[in-house]
């Protein structure tokens, strides 16, 4: 693994108006140390069904490609323009205007132009043109059309994992184009050949045959919760139990595994407990379907179906009535716009329905499925949750919007309502770095991984740089998300960028809040921090 | 290097109808044929993008999401943003097609030291809409050469777009904001390096077509003046579909003028201007965010194989017996049966 350059040098240079002497389809990718992601593991593919190249890496100067590779990728890139509209259009509209250039983090964090998104998808563009179409071999590169090479190939591995989906030039695109189903889509065509990420592979494998990405076994999930319990009943008194696979609940919660296992990710999970004991809510965790998140969409469409077909498999052997979801980035984005129309109609599931206020979710009467801010939200505008904001006082919060819940589901409005409401100290970032406009972490959509951090931490810059101002300006300390790869990655992001500031779900600090009945007065907040106050007691 | 190229071609596409009329004398050729033959093209290739583009089914909704979503009752779900009707969705689209809404959120990110800033940067919008604007203006007022009694409409908007009586003939403001808008267009992929780096010689050649295409259009207005009743006899022909050579002098500048409108015609389907009808197929703009409201089916979705629970219990019987958690032998019967 490389050094990774001082946050005072990683950024020397960097000129946004500056552009290469050598034309792009001249420049070579650059695979070197902290710049690249592992390739995937043979057996991983094999385990998974898939073609695979053998041992190599990305660096090798010949890539052991198979004697057909050409043809094989050239039929792929024709089945998916077949059957993705999107795709074909996609490829077929854009202008270059240019309005996307700067949208992208990854280009703000580089410099490098193959990361603004109209070179991104132009680097298949071209090769579309300067293989299918007659005048693109004709024209050649004045038509912006070459012919696919191993060197592509390469600059396609690179690229397309040097992107994580998060949509944010789609929103300034006049032609909605949307370069995150570009590379949803090439990074499937690769997986034809057997080129993945190793990162991105061996969570989906975890997830495939044990039920979640970090491999926890059941009785494993069942200790962990215990342990988390355990630190519930010295914060709070309170010993409280959470049903693991119990048949005929009302609500299946599913939620991404880290919250079971992961620092920060436990505070949120154990907020989530506080908050369904505190309202006496009928529910259950599933060992079986025990991630939320999915990890086939960042490799392919096909994998991310078989992994959440657990999910379903389970409401109905449970017999729940409607599902919950934790805080999730992309699994919001795929439970929103992919479940309905890969596993629906869900007929064996019930309209969802708060037991405690009564609101029917309207807006989830075909899917059945709630996200639990909008849940939590609904609580607290019925005046059902009892709420001391006074117990976040030690903190200052800023909220950052995860990618995938702002441009592929539009929740903006639940999680800062909550915000309000569990703590006194809440500013937001600048308005062109929220909401729909939110930059990403850097390290979505499976690039969370330690050989990629200069890039990472590159691309999560522009995050980190709007924290860092309401950081120095108004001592923000603590920066929420609801989403687990943010809790994992922003926190590396934060070392890096703004060492004072930590990450944390919304519903930590909805714990925080909760006055429980029958608990003790708290001096520590759920993550054994001095409470406000309570500096002398602890 | 893309320029150049973009210029040499437009120099042929001048010297075509120059040659071919001026010293081979190929009149109808250049006033009929080609004419016919280009909007052929136009009308039937973009038949043929719409059917291919609509040929393949857009598997999921994959709406971008810019506004909050319609979900608790309280919460204001944004219309334009983040519709949840098709109503929303057509004004969404409204707003997208004719006012170039996404463009108009156009931001620049600059380094202010180690900050960086993001300035609202709305040129590339006004350029846009100027171009955009003023084309659509100038198409209308050449109905006035394919209709035999100019509509009240046509007449009308004639008149507002010489508002200000410059000159005799008075000069159309939208000829004026129409080399305006491509100026902008054009200079804005010259100097800017981020434009200028991505940019194809496919990028620069419809902007100086265009461009050309204005210029001869003014300059037969405002000095050439050729002979308008021939021109009318030749055009009010071609769409009557009762073509004929009129007697009257169409003038060498009315041939090129015709000669790289029926080039943009027969381009026009098959480069980046079909953004015009694809606009409308963009799938995160054209869908409602209604996802979790209404069923959206995928034709082609078929059925995986995924671990099921039976075989994950037997995978995992023993551990989760030694940890209390329920083994489930009545579903795994059912799932065998």
């Amino acid at each position: 693994m490389s050094k990774l350059p001082k946050p005072d040098q990683l950024l020397q240079g960097l000129d946004l108006h500056r552009t290469p002497e050598k034309h792009w389809m001249d420049i070579k990718p650059d695979f070197s140390p902290g710049k690249y992601c592992y390739a995937v593991d043979p057996q991983v593919m094999i385990d998974m069904g898939r073609p695979n190249l053998g041992k190599w890496q990305p660096t090798d100067e010949k890539w052991p490609l198979p004697e057909d590779w050409k043809e094989r990728l050239l039929k792929a890139i024709r089945d998916r323009m077949e059957r993705f509209r999107s795709f074909k259009l996609f490829m077929d509209i854009c202008v270059r205007c240019g309005a996307c250039a700067d949208k992208c983090h990854f280009f703000l964090g580089t410099g490098d132009p193959k990361n603004m998104p109209v070179l991104r998808a132009e680097l298949i563009r071209s090769v579309i043109k300067g293989e299918f179409s007659f005048f693109g071999r004709l024209f050649g590169r004045v038509a912006g059309a070459r012919p696919l090479t191993e060197e592509v190939l390469k600059e396609w591995y690179m690229y397309f994992y040097q992107c994580t989906a998060c949509r944010r030039c789609s929103v300034f695109c006049p032609y909605g184009i949307d370069t995150a189903e570009v590379t949803i889509i090439m990074r499937d065509i690769l997986h034809e050949l057997g080129i993945a990420l190793d990162w991105a592979m061996k969570p989906l494998r975890n997830s495939h045959f044990i039920g979640n990405h970090l491999g926890l076994q059941p009785h494993t999930i069942k200790e962990n919760i215990e342990f988390l319990m355990s630190d519930i009943a010295e914060i709070t008194g309170l010993n409280i139990e959470v049903p693991i696979n119990k048949k005929g609940a009302e609500v299946l919660f599913v939620t991404p595994s880290a919250d079971f296992f992961a620092d920060p990710g436990i505070y949120t999970f154990m907020g989530y407990v506080l908050l369904f004991h505190h309202i006496g809510l009928d529910y259950t965790i599933s060992t079986y379907a025990s991630e939320g998140g999915n990890f086939g969409f960042f490799n392919s469409i096909e994998f991310a179906k078989k992994l959440h077909s657990k999910i379903y498999e389970e409401a109905k052997r449970l017999k729940v009535k409607w599902i919950l979801g934790g805080e999730c980035g992309h699994q919001w984005r795929f439970w929103h716009q992919y479940h309905g129309t890969m596993f629906g109609p869900f007929d064996y599931l019930e309209v969802p329905k708060s037991p405690i206020t009564g609101t029917v979710f309207e807006h989830a009467k075909y899917h059945k499925a709630v996200h639990i801010c909008e849940f939590t939200a609904d609580l607290i505008a019925h005046n059902k949750l009892k709420l001391d904001p006074s117990r976040n006082d030690h903190i200052v919060v800023t909220f950052h919007d995860s990618c995938n819940t702002s441009r592929g589901m539009g929740i903006f409005e639940e999680p800062r309502f909550i915000l309000r409401n569990v703590c006194n100290n809440f500013v937001e970032m600048p308005e062109n770095t929220i909401r729909e406009k939110t930059f990403c972490c850097g390290s979505g959509s499976g690039l969370n991984t330690d050989e990629y951090m200069e890039i990472r931490m590159r691309g999560g810059f522009p995050r980190a740089n709007a924290v860092e101002f309401v950081h120095k300006n108004y001592g923000v300390n603590t920066l929420v998300a609801i989403c687990a790869i943010d809790r994992a990655t922003l926190t590396a992001l934060m070392k890096y960028w703004v060492p004072d500031v930590v990450v944390a779900g919304v519903h930590e600090l909805v714990g925080n809040a909760l006055i429980m009945e029958g608990e003790k007065e708290r001096t520590t907040d759920l993550r054994y921090r001095p409470l406000k106050g309570m500096e002398e007691e602890v | 290097m893309n320029l150049i190229f973009s210029l040499i071609v437009l120099a042929i596409l001048i010297l075509i109808p120059l040659i071919g009329v001026g010293v081979l004398g190929l009149s109808s050729l250049f006033a009929i044929f080609i004419p016919y033959l280009a909007f052929a093209i136009f009308f039937f290739g973009l038949i043929y993008r719409i059917i291919d583009w609509a040929r393949s089914p857009q598997p999921y909704k994959i709406t971008t999401t810019s506004g909050q979503q319609k979900s608790l009752s309280w919460i204001k779900h944004s219309r334009l943003e983040s519709p949840a009707s098709s109503w929303e969705v057509y004004l969404r689209m409204f707003f997208e097609v004719f006012l170039f809404r996404s463009l108009f959120r156009n931001l620049r990110a600059d380094f202010d030291g180690k900050r960086l800033i993001y300035g609202s940067a709305k040129w590339l919008w006004l350029g846009a809409i100027l171009f955009h604007f003023s084309f659509l203006v100038i198409m209308i007022r050449h109905l006035r050469f394919f209709v035999n009694e100019v509509p009240s409409f046509v007449q009308k908007i004639s008149a507002v777009d010489s508002f200000f009586q410059l000159g005799v003939p008075p000069i159309y403001i939208t000829d004026i904001l129409i080399l305006a808008g491509l100026g902008f267009l054009l200079l804005r992929r010259l100097v800017d390096a981020k434009v200028n780096y991505l940019s194809y010689a496919s990028d620069y050649f419809p902007l100086l077509l265009i461009i050309s295409i204005a210029l001869t259009g003014i300059l037969m207005r405002l000095y050439v003046k050729p002979d308008l009743y021939a021109i009318k006899q030749l055009t009010y022909g071609l769409a009557t579909f009762n073509p004929a050579l009129p007697k009257g002098n169409l003038s060498m500048l009315f041939y090129i003028h015709l000669f790289l409108v029926s080039s943009l015609a027969a381009y026009f389907p098959f480069s980046k201007l079909v953004h015009m009808v694809g606009v409308f197929f963009s799938p995160t703009r054209n869908m409602p965010n209604d996802n979790r409201m209404s069923r959206h089916i995928n034709p082609w979705e078929y059925p995986v194989k995924y671990v099921t629970y039976a075989e994950w219990q037997e995978k995992f019987r023993d551990v989760l017996e030694e940890a209390g958690i329920p083994i489930d032998e009545e579903w795994t019967n059912v799932a065998q049966k």
